[in-house]
């Protein structure tokens, strides 16, 4: 039910007073009302839910989440490539517990 | 789709799942409030890749699972009046009332049609003016500022013909339950995101405070629900309960300024009963008395309802996260999303429904 999508606002129209907007969801276009969002732009991505616009995305928040979702990735992929280093060169313990210790 | 894609990466999530393996240290049991998340973790195996010690207890949150049986049964009694429009969302029509429901009203020839938004309902309306339009407006806070539009509009566009049968929850009244029954197991919580979207999360801290309980607001893809999992399980080992927001990217303190407004004109606090749970005082919205004249309730004689609930649904049980679904013994047998003995069954949000489409029945099964 609270099953909300994101979706690139394609462009913006009145109906009847109410300010509207056509919302690209990867393909699928509907019409999304902007009563709660009104500065909203062609271009934005916003928050869907039953027909209604209720948040807008925000890049420079996104960009920093997946930021930190890079960062446990790398670690993850050092660690196992360390794990593998490590079963024939023991002296890369010492690197991995700095790795370890030193992120997230 | 950007926004959706980067936060479903396999290895990503494995990394996230070791990184919540290394921080902890004991068993913690933690609630996913929305049943959206629920549906995301059974269907992406998150409660798989988490270590032993952390349980995820699935919430009340399926506004469905919860819309009490009488106001089902009020709905179908709406429905069935002669000149009546009935419009719901689609996922109400399989719910079980005390005799039948939504769907079979229509295939009875109610005229019962399904609406994607509550706007489509109004312009129904406008449309049909003979016609008794009236709107199915249930939902938790995120559906709230559709739902109160809607009333808005029919208000400002002067239509006589449209009412709205009201039954919303929120959600913060449901944690304080959760938290003070007795025989309550949850350690920490994941707030729903897209109720804070609409209500930021300024009422939180003292609820976090009361009950020395960490809550974190979350999204809904695997790498959001990891996160949050992660900054729960963090606070947790650290003995502490703060708030804390794991969906930025969406959710602001304060949440949608219009939104909120918009809901303190047209709902009003109401004590109401969830389905499965019993009342909790002050958890839902009713229309406030500047709108009581779109009140479904009262434009249409629906009083006195005898409600019947199954004997064999463990449904309360499941939404208050004392058994899985697939420890009542109907789950799969007598009870299938086809054949739904309780709403836990029909909404793919509901907590029967995501263990029985994405295979969970497994284990019954090698139980008999
Ligand atoms: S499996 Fe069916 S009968 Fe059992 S609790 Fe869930 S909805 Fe109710």
């Amino acid at each position: 039910m609270c099953l909300a999508v994101p979706g690139r606002v394609e462009s913006i129209y009145e109906e009847q007073g109410t300010r509207m907007a056509k919302v690209d969801f990867g393909g699928v276009v509907k019409e999304v009302c902007l009563a709660y969002l009104p500065d909203l732009k062609v271009g934005d991505y916003t928050i869907v839910h039953v027909g209604f616009a209720i948040s807008r995305i925000d890049e420079a928040s996104a960009q920093a989440t997946l930021r930190t979702f890079e960062e446990l990735g790398l670690l993850e992929e050092e660690l196992e490539e360390l794990r593998a280093a490590d079963q024939v060169e023991p002296s890369s313990s010492d690197r991995l517990q700095q790795t370890a210790s030193g992120s997230t | 789709m950007k926004y959706l894609t980067e936060y479903r990466d396999g290895p990503k999530a494995r990394a996230l799942a070791e990184a919540i393996r290394r921080e902890t240290t004991r068993p913690w049991a933690i609630m996913e409030v929305c049943g959206g998340q629920t549906h995301s973790i059974i269907r992406n195996g998150i409660d798989q890749i988490l270590p032993e010690e952390i349980e995820l207890i699935h919430g009340p949150g399926c506004p469905v699972c919860v819309t009490p049986l009488e106001t089902i049964d009020k709905a179908l009694a709406i429905a069935a009046l002669p000149n009546v429009t009935f419009c719901s969302f689609g996922d109400m029509l399989r719910v079980p009332g005390s005799s039948h429901d939504l769907f079979t009203a229509k295939s009875r020839g109610a005229d019962v049609r399904i609406v994607y938004s509550p706007l489509d309902a109004v312009r129904i309306a406008e449309r049909e003016p003979e016609r008794q339009v009236v709107f199915f407006a249930i939902g938790f806070e995120t559906t709230a500022p559709a739902n109160a539009m809607a009333a808005k509009l029919a208000k400002a566009r002067n239509l006589p013909n449209f009412s709205l049968l009201v039954s919303h929850v929120l959600v913060p009244p449901a944690i304080d339950a959760i938290m003070q029954s007795p025989d309550n197991r949850v350690q920490a919580f994941l707030a729903a995101g897209h109720v804070c979207s609409v209500m930021g999360y300024w009422q939180y801290p003292p609820l976090a405070e009361r009950h020395h309980v960490p809550i974190v607001v979350t999204g809904f893809e695997p790498l959001d629900l990891l996160r949050g999992i992660l900054r729960a399980v963090r606070q947790l080992e650290r003995g502490e309960a703060k708030v804390e927001n794991a969906y930025e990217r969406v959710v602001t303190f304060e949440g949608s300024r219009p939104a909120q407004e918009v809901i303190a004109e047209v709902f009003t606090t109401t004590d109401r009963s969830w389905r499965g749970i019993g009342t909790i005082p002050q958890s839902g919205w009713r229309l406030s008395d500047e709108y009581a004249a779109f009140d479904a309730e009262r434009r249409f004689p629906v009083g006195d309802i005898a409600t019947c609930e199954s004997t064999l649904c463990r449904s309360g049980e499941v939404l208050q996260g004392a058994i899985k679904p697939h420890e009542c013994p109907a789950f799969g047998k007598e009870c299938t999303p086809r054949t739904p003995l309780g709403a836990t069954m029909v909404s793919s949000e509901g907590a029967c429904a995501a263990y029985y489409n994405y295979g969970r029945h497994e284990t019954v099964k090698l139980q008999v």
